[in-house]
């Protein structure tokens, strides 16, 4: 009942009118960041963060992550309205949600999605308040070796789970590792990959990367495809929003199901991506309605909205309990709360408990207010749509640059920018995944210290990994992530020979 | 480097999978080269108390070397080499080059006036060149947007924006 308490002190401290006014104010950014392309949660939240500075941070972190929701509802209006993904983990959400918005069910659809979104979200916040002081006891127990295999086994998980060509996933997380090196070492101090040029000194900072990588990444891609937004009209008034609540009920299993795929992944850092087309293909494998996945099921629709919400959400456990981002974006609220001086980890549920709860009770209450904003005002967000792409690009790529601006206030990181943009281009189009090199570049130092930490203790001794039970196993599972794709190879090679 | 232009006969409709695969691989793998380079300076060996500061980075660099090369092998003798697959095609890539070139004009705007000058003029060279707008709806929408970050920024915010090694803005106190 501790955490009851605890969180009804969180509903006093989020629920004064200005932070009720930063949530309703982030999660409007946030739907728009969500809704235009080029700017994503990560790099939104990224240009936002020094807005926040003056803030107090409880304030600052509920308007932010108030930001996140917004954009992970925004995602699926464009891809229903659309079919393109606002996000990258709305793209399972297309698959339906488009087929369903051309038989002029874009209402109906859309209702679907924001509803699976509350849902997942809802369920996974519910996870947070009741596991994030246990993961956070838990985790007191952790020193140098179980900080470095829980790195471990996120690193293993991406190897893992990725669709991508295996040498691609490595290649693109060990650039992050050899970004992330870049600058002074923090255990001898020694100038690392400088080739003698001191602007490089501090090193690639994560948010230059997501901004280029991902905003800059994304406008080359859409100017590739010329862009023509066909915009279609999503009437959206309550009797559909209340005849397609009545039909929702049904799907509880699929919704269940794809909150527990997301929670999940959203704590061992698959993130909402991944989540939502695993929970897409397990939903078409287990739905007797499976076939028709595809031409506009809503069912379709539940399974990828309600899991990338849950994941997305979920991500944040780990980061406030570890300090170990769950997704690009949780990475980006990290730095933020690191720049605010509260570090994240065990002990930021012991020091600083109205921080911890105000921002788990604006969790429940940004939902709640987000899923009105959408269900209200879609029209006008489809209405932005409308203006041309060559008004939006020009402005989106202005933005990114202030963005790549504030973070060091170095000119050179606007140039890194580019960069990273045309280095996103390319990745993107050879399928050479993004996200495993962002979180290299925010976890690599971190890993790499608690790696040579755990040799000093160790006196170079790396038994040191297997020396308990907790480390042993979290390496152990990390160990077979790493050879699952592997393992599954063997099975179907077995099964092959078998018939 | 990866939308290095290809002058001569268009033999193709554009850059092919092929050619880019092996382009960037090979920035990789120089990459990978530079990194593995630095780490021998700073000492890659495996001491008494643990790895040296340049440890990581040389495997990491190997990692890098192996899996480029890993693609590199793929694209020269995997399954489907010899297909032919359109990277990007030379249209697609033209739009992409309008794009990315005045950003870089834009970038280097930035550095000589400025953020805020500098994308009154992007904003509206984009929109005459691009969008076929009429200038004075272009230049009056460039100036909106910086006005609006100027007040987002510099006023409400306090946060001071870069205002380029010409600081037109000096003019007005800023």
């Amino acid at each position: 009942m501790e955490e009851i308490n605890a969180l009804f002190h969180g509903f006093s401290v989020a629920l004064t009118p200005f932070n009720l006014m930063l949530m309703v104010i982030g999660v409007v950014l946030g739907v728009l960041i969500g809704v235009l392309p080029g700017l994503g949660g990560a790099n939104g939240i990224a240009i936002l963060l020094p807005l926040t500075f003056t803030m107090p941070p409880t304030s600052a972190v509920i308007m932010l992550s108030c930001i996140y929701w917004g954009a992970l509802f925004g995602g699926a209006i464009t891809s229903i309205l659309f079919n393109i993904p606002g996000e990258p983990w709305s793209v399972a959400t297309t698959f339906d949600g488009y087929p369903m918005a051309q038989q002029g069910k874009a209402g109906e659809a859309l209702t679907t999605a924001f509803t699976s979104s509350f849902i997942g979200a809802f369920f996974a916040v519910v996870m947070i308040t009741f596991l994030a002081p246990l993961v956070a006891k838990f985790a007191l127990k952790f020193g140098p070796p179980e900080f470095f295999s829980v790195f471990f086994l996120t690193f293993c998980s991406f190897i893992g789970m990725g669709k991508e060509p295996p040498f691609k996933i490595v290649a693109a997380m060990m650039l992050g590792f050899a970004l992330a090196a870049v600058g002074i070492d923090t255990v001898t101090g020694q100038l690392r990959l400088i080739f003698g040029w001191h602007e490089l000194m501090r090193g690639f900072d994560f948010l230059i990367a997501v901004i280029g990588l991902f905003g800059i990444g994304e406008i080359l891609l859409s100017m590739e495809e010329g862009l023509s937004f066909q915009g279609r009209t999503a009437k959206i008034n309550m009797r559909i929003v209340i005849e397609t609540w009545k039909k929702l009920p049904k799907y509880w299993l699929t919704s269940l199901r794809s909150c527990i795929i997301g929670c999940w992944m959203g704590i061992t850092p698959g993130g909402a991506t991944p989540a939502s087309f695993m929970s897409y293909g397990v939903a078409k494998r287990m739905s007797p309605d499976g076939a028709k996945f595809g031409t506009g099921m809503p069912e379709g629709i539940v399974a990828p909205e309600t899991a990338a919400h849950a994941a997305g959400t979920a991500a944040l456990l780990p980061m406030l309990s570890l300090g170990i981002p769950g997704s690009p974006t949780a990475a980006v609220l990290l730095g933020g709360l690191l720049i605010w001086g509260l570090q994240p980890g065990p002990l930021l549920f012991v020091e600083q408990k109205d921080f911890v709860w105000g921002l788990i009770a604006s969790m429940y209450l940004g939902n709640i207010v987000g899923l009105i904003i959408v269900l209200t005002c879609v029209p006008l967000f489809a209405a932005i749509l409308r203006i041309p792409f060559s008004i939006v690009a020009p402005v989106i790529i202005v933005i990114c640059a202030i963005g790549a601006f504030t973070v060091n206030n170095a000119m050179l990181d606007i140039w890194f920018m580019l960069l990273f943009g045309v280095m996103g281009y390319a990745f993107k189009k050879l399928s050479y995944p993004l996200a495993p090199l962002v979180l290299a570049l925010v976890l690599g130092d971190q890993a790499e210290d608690a790696f040579r930490q755990s040799m000093l203790i160790s006196q170079g001794d790396v038994r040191v990994f297997f020396s308990n039970g907790l480390v042993g196993s979290i390496m152990g599972l990390g160990l077979l992530m790493l050879v699952w794709p592997l393992i599954g190879k063997l099975k179907a090679a077995l099964r092959n020979s078998a018939a | 480097m990866e939308d290095k232009q290809v002058s001569g006969e268009v033999v193709s409709s554009g850059i092919s999978v092929r050619a880019a695969e092996i382009a960037v691989a090979v920035f990789l793998l120089i990459l990978g080269g530079l990194v593995m380079y630095d780490s021998v300076r700073l000492g890659f060996r495996w001491v008494g108390d643990g790895p040296e500061a340049g440890y990581f980075p040389f495997y990491i660099a190997v990692f890098i070397c192996v899996s480029s090369l890993g693609v590199l092998g793929q694209v020269f003798f995997g399954k489907g080499r010899g297909v032919h697959k359109v990277f990007v095609e030379w249209e697609q890539l033209k739009l992409v080059l309008s794009v990315l070139i005045p950003a870089a004009v834009f970038v280097f705007g930035i550095q000589m006036v400025g953020i805020y000058v500098a994308s009154v003029a992007y904003i509206a060279f984009f929109m005459v060149w691009l969008g076929k707008y009429t200038w004075i709806k272009s230049v009056v929408l460039g100036i909106a947007v910086s006005v609006a970050t100027f007040m987002m920024f510099e006023i409400w915010f306090k946060v001071p924006l870069f205002k380029g090694a010409f600081n037109p803005l000096s003019i007005f106190g800023y």
